[in-house]
C-alpha cells in the first residue's frame, strides 16, 4: 500500500506545487497593510494587524481560476494607545488568547471592470464564520502589482465588543476595514 | 470702606465680561476635576464617556476663550483699584499667564488626543484637523505637558481666588463687585 500512496502523493504535491507556480503570487510584506478605523463615539480609531500572511493566485486574464487565502495573527492587533491594543485582546473583543488567529479563503473571484475584482469568501474571526464579498483594485504594472480595497465587517456577526460594548453609540456596528497587498510574480 | 453697590458701570466690567468669567471659570473647574478623576480608570464605557466629554469640554473652553480675549481686546477692563504697585503687577501677571493657559491646557491636551491615535471630533460631530503626529513619543509628551500646563492653571486660579478674597475680606475694598452679576 505504502509503495503505491507515497508516489501518488508526491506525484499530486508536485502538481499542486506546478499549477500554484503557474500563476501564484509572491506577497511583499514592506508594501502591505492591514488597516482597520473603528467609530467610538463618531471617533474614528485606527488599528493594525502586524503580522499576516496572503496566498495569492490570481491571473487578470483569468480571475475566475484565482484563489486567495489570508491568515492574520489576530494577536499582532496594533492601535497606536498601548492600553487599546490590550484591551482590544481581551475576551469580549478579539480574544485572541482562545483565537489568535483569523482566515479568509476565497470562494469565487469575479472581473467588475478593468483591474477590478469582486472576491467572495468566508471569514473565520473569533470562531465565527460569515460570508463576505470584498471588492479588490488591481493595479499592475509589469509582473509587479499592488491590490487594494475595502469593505464592511460588521463587529457583531463575530461577536467583537460584547456585553455592555454592544451599545451601537459607544462604538459603531461597521467596522471598516482596509488593505493594501503589494504583489509580484504577476502574469503579464 | 466698602464700596456702594451698584458700582457706576464704568467701574464694572462689561456683562458680556462678567458672563464670560463665571461661565468659563464653572467649565474649566469642572473640567479639570472631570481630568483628574478619569485619567487612570481603566477602559469602560463610562471611560470612554468622560474622555469624549473632556475633550468636548476642552475644545469648548477654547473657543469661548478665543471669543472672550476678542471681546476683552475690544472692551478694555476697569481701572485698577488703587494698591500697592507690587500688587497690581502680580494681578496683571497672573491674568495675562490666565489667558495663555486658557489657550495651551486645551491645545496640548487635543494634540495629546491626536498623538495617541484618537482625533477629536467635537461632541462627536466635527472633525477637527491634526496637527501633530500620530507617535507614541509624542503622545507620552504631550501627556506630561496637558497635565503640567493643567496643574499650573489650577495653581493660578488658586491664586487668583485667594488674592480676590483678600480684597474682600482683608482689603475690603469692594473689588469683587466688579466682576459680580447683575442682581435680578
Amino acid at each position: 500500500m505504502r509503495k503505491i500512496v507515497y508516489p501518488l502523493v508526491a506525484t499530486l504535491a508536485l502538481a499542486a506545487a506546478f499549477c500554484q507556480a503557474t500563476y501564484a503570487q509572491t506577497v511583499d510584506a514592506g508594501g502591505s497593510e492591514l488597516v482597520f478605523v473603528t467609530k467610538q463615539m463618531g471617533v474614528p480609531v485606527e488599528g493594525r494587524f502586524e503580522r499576516w500572511s496572503a496566498q495569492v493566485a490570481l491571473d487578470p486574464r483569468k480571475p475566475e481560476a484565482g484563489q486567495v487565502v489570508l491568515r492574520i495573527q489576530v494577536d499582532s492587533v496594533t492601535f497606536a494607545a498601548p492600553e487599546v491594543t490590550a484591551e482590544a485582546q481581551r475576551p469580549v473583543w478579539l480574544d485572541t488568547a482562545r483565537f489568535p488567529q483569523a482566515v479568509f479563503q476565497s470562494t469565487t473571484i469575479k472581473p467588475a471592470g478593468s483591474g477590478r475584482y469582486e472576491m467572495s469568501g468566508k471569514l473565520t474571526l473569533k470562531g465565527q464564520s460569515h460570508d463576505m464579498v470584498v471588492p479588490i483594485t488591481l493595479a499592475q504594472n509589469g509582473a509587479r502589482g499592488t491590490a487594494t480595497g475595502q469593505f464592511t465587517v460588521k463587529r457583531n456577526d463575530f461577536r467583537i465588543g460584547e456585553g455592555e460594548w454592544t451599545d451601537p453609540s459607544l462604538v459603531a456596528p461597521e467596522v471598516q476595514v482596509r488593505f493594501r497587498i503589494a504583489l509580484s510574480g504577476l502574469p503579464s | 470702606m466698602t464700596a456702594q453697590w451698584p458700582l457706576p458701570a464704568t467701574q464694572r466690567y462689561t456683562t458680556t465680561a462678567i458672563a464670560a468669567h463665571w461661565l468659563l471659570a464653572l467649565l474649566i473647574a469642572l473640567n479639570f476635576v472631570f481630568g483628574l478623576y478619569m485619567h487612570d480608570l481603566p477602559i469602560s464605557p463610562q471611560r470612554l464617556k468622560l474622555f469624549n466629554w473632556h475633550k468636548w469640554a476642552g475644545i469648548t473652553i477654547l473657543t469661548l476663550s478665543t471669543l472672550r480675549l476678542a471681546w476683552r481686546l475690544r472692551h478694555p477692563p476697569p481701572p485698577d483699584l488703587p494698591m500697592p504697585p507690587w500688587q497690581r503687577r502680580g494681578a496683571h501677571a497672573v491674568h495675562g499667564a490666565l489667558y495663555v493657559l486658557f489657550f495651551a491646557v486645551p491645545l496640548a491636551g487635543w494634540a495629546y488626543s491626536t498623538a495617541s491615535g484618537f482625533p477629536v471630533v467635537w461632541f462627536g460631530v466635527l472633525p477637527l484637523p491634526d496637527w501633530v503626529p500620530v507617535d507614541r513619543g509624542w503622545a507620552d509628551a504631550l501627556k506630561a505637558l496637558h497635565k503640567t500646563l493643567a496643574f499650573a492653571l489650577a495653581l493660578l486660579v488658586a491664586l487668583h481666588v485667594a488674592a480676590a478674597l483678600k480684597h474682600h475680606w482683608v482689603d475690603r475694598d469692594g473689588l469683587l463687585q466688579r466682576m459680580r452679576p447683575h442682581r435680578p
